[in-house]
């Protein structure tokens, strides 16, 4: 744990991990028999249990969203810039949780847990699961937790996918929700670029239908464009050309396919290479079906006014002039739509050239925003 | 709070009186949200405030306002027709692009609208100009080359635009920073009055 940024860390914190052993009922008509959620949690719970937040993690994301898991460990969580004592979601306020998604490969049930029925690995008979179903698991896992109401739910990108799946699901289980880069649904764009990454994984020899465990491989290559294609997505033109430009790894072209000759080509290897170290491509295909999938407004004949009618919480959209994955026209839709039911909601656009990866970054007026929000949370729970 | 133990601005007072109990606001150009946090005190108001500089949505975070980022000079998409019992925009109107077609967006969203602007006809803009310069006064205090307030008109010019575009002028008040209205401005209002306020409706 690096000692500079100690100060506004949670620390080194402790994974748990919790075991569910009613069946849960998913979109797709089957069920998971039994479960496992592994989850972290910053702060202390208040004795009315009015202090909870939910932090619900995007694409690749996981449990661990803030501190170290060790004195050593050199990385925080993935959230570690707007969770911590003092910072926006401040842990000296709230009780945090963060809890690693159903078809997960962090700890949760997932492809890569045994599956009771079989004694074996679920691999790709995994169940493909919806947003919705997750948010059913966070809602048992918080039930576990004694909290019945949250102060606020809040994510980014699919993140805040599921946080407004929650004021859909559970209106009357959520107060505040701040619903960041994202959108109520995904655009056609938006699927192409998960398809091009599901058929690079599908299409990697390595893949044997999923059972790639069985073969002692991964589809290293498949994996690793996948998340290539996703960095792409998730940078800026800008950002790219501030953080590249045209920069030859070697300052001189080689003439060759061998290397990665620009520095942006090197990026994007080593994003996939370590990628392939610590994820599983069976929960890749799986969080980007999820994604797909997201439509709450299909079942109110595609109407996002009529979806939105029964929400009870109130509405922080927070999005990103240059995130054109998920872009500032996307969360207007949902402003919009919260607009005409006349609900509270906020909404501000952040001028930033980070792309969608914004959102994870601690850019001033996201954070002045971001902070002043979680206040008004704060002195309205009594915290 | 940031309206308390602070003087409300001359007009937003004025505002607030017409302003009935319960009332569905929207306020264009709301700043720090002074005036949607004093009618939801007094009036026990609903409504959003639009605002596009960051500093002043924080503000309004902080005062519990309902706030939404947006650039007036696009119009009031987000918005249905008739939603609104008041639409507001208070010395905003002068730094818009189009007024004209703003004020018949307001009017499309709101049942009534309420705008107040700097009056260009006061009679201290009048001795500027009348000295070769471009005026410069409490109520417009920038350079020529840096205002912001690419759109000025006195009360008549706004009134030639309100007939122009069919819309009824219900009610009109000319206040000065310190006073609500003296009787010169009552009398002389282009002339007297430094800003104008204009209740309207289609």
């Amino acid at each position: 744990m690096p000692d500079k940024i100690s100060t506004g860390s949670v620390g080194v914190v402790k994974p748990t991990v919790q075991h569910f052993s009613d069946p849960l009922m998913l979109d797709c008509g089957r069920a998971l028999a039994e479960y496992d959620l592994i989850y972290e949690t910053y702060g202390k719970l208040n004795a009315q249990h009015s202090n909870a937040i939910l932090i619900c993690h995007a694409l690749s994301g996981d449990h661990h969203a803030a501190g170290f898991h060790s004195e050593e460990d050199k990385k925080p969580g993935w959230w570690d810039s707007a969770i911590g004592p003092n910072k926006p979601i401040d842990t000296n306020k709230f009780f945090v949780v963060c809890l690693n998604n159903l078809g997960g490969c962090k700890g949760s049930t997932g492809p890569v847990s045994i599956n009771p029925l079989t004694g074996k690995l679920y691999g790709p008979t995994f169940p493909i699961v919806t947003v919705r179903d997750w948010v059913e698991s966070q809602a048992c896992l918080a039930d576990v937790l004694g909290i019945s109401k949250w102060a606020a739910v809040i994510g980014g990108s699919l993140g805040g996918m599921q946080t407004l799946q929650w004021t859909l699901q559970y209106p009357e289980r959520v107060s505040h929700a701040l619903v960041i880069a994202a959108a109520p649904r995904l655009s056609a764009q938006n699927i192409a670029f998960n398809e091009v990454a599901r058929q690079a994984i599908l299409s990697d020899p390595e893949f044997h239908k999923g059972r790639y465990y069985e073969h002692n491989t991964i589809p290293r290559r498949g994996l690793m464009l996948a998340r290539m294609i996703g960095h792409i997505t998730y940078l800026s033109d800008e950002a790219m050309r501030a953080k590249f430009g045209r920069e030859l790894k070697e300052g001189k072209l080689n003439f060759g396919f061998d290397e990665a000759e620009f520095q942006v080509e090197s990026y994007l290897h080593y994003q996939g290479k370590s990628f392939v170290g610590r994820f599983d491509a069976n929960t890749y295909l799986l969080m980007t079906k999820a994604l797909d999938y997201f439509d709450p407004a299909s079942k109110f004949d595609h109407d996002l006014v009529k979806t939105l009618e029964k929400v009870q919480a109130k509405f922080m959209v927070i999005s990103f002039t240059s995130d054109w994955r998920f872009s500032p026209a996307r969360s207007r839709e949902i402003v919009q739509a919260l607009l005409r039911n006349r609900k509270s909601v906020n909404y501000v656009e952040i001028d930033a050239n980070q792309g969608h990866d914004a959102f994870l970054m601690p850019i001033p007026d996201y954070m002045a925003v971001f902070y002043a929000y979680m206040q008004q949370v704060s002195q309205e729970v009594n915290v | 709070m940031i309206a308390e133990g602070k003087k409300l601005r001359t007009e937003l007072a004025l505002i607030t009186e017409w302003i009935k109990p319960n009332a569905h606001v929207l306020d264009l150009g709301c700043g720090d949200g002074t005036l949607l946090l004093h009618l939801k005190q007094t009036r026990q108001i609903t409504g959003y405030g639009l605002e596009i500089d960051h500093q002043e949505i924080v503000q309004c975070i902080n005062a519990g306002i309902n706030v939404i980022q947006t650039d007036l000079n696009k119009g009031l998409e987000d918005f249905q027709n008739d939603t609104f019992d008041y639409v507001i925009m208070t010395l905003a109107l002068q730094a818009i692009q189009r007024p004209d077609a703003l004020l018949r967006d307001m009017l499309r969203v709101g049942r009534e609208v309420i705008v107040t602007f700097p009056n260009f006809g006061h009679w201290t803009t009048r001795m500027h100009l009348l000295a070769g310069r471009m005026p410069i006064s409490r109520a417009l205090p920038n350079e020529w080359y840096n205002t912001p307030n690419i759109h000025l008109c006195t009360m008549k010019d706004f009134e030639h635009l309100c007939a122009q575009l069919d819309i009824k002028i219900l009610q009109c008040a000319a206040v000065d920073t310190a006073h609500r209205s003296t009787p010169a401005m009552k009398r002389f209002p282009n002339l007297m009055g430094e800003v104008a306020v204009y209740r309207l409706q289609k």
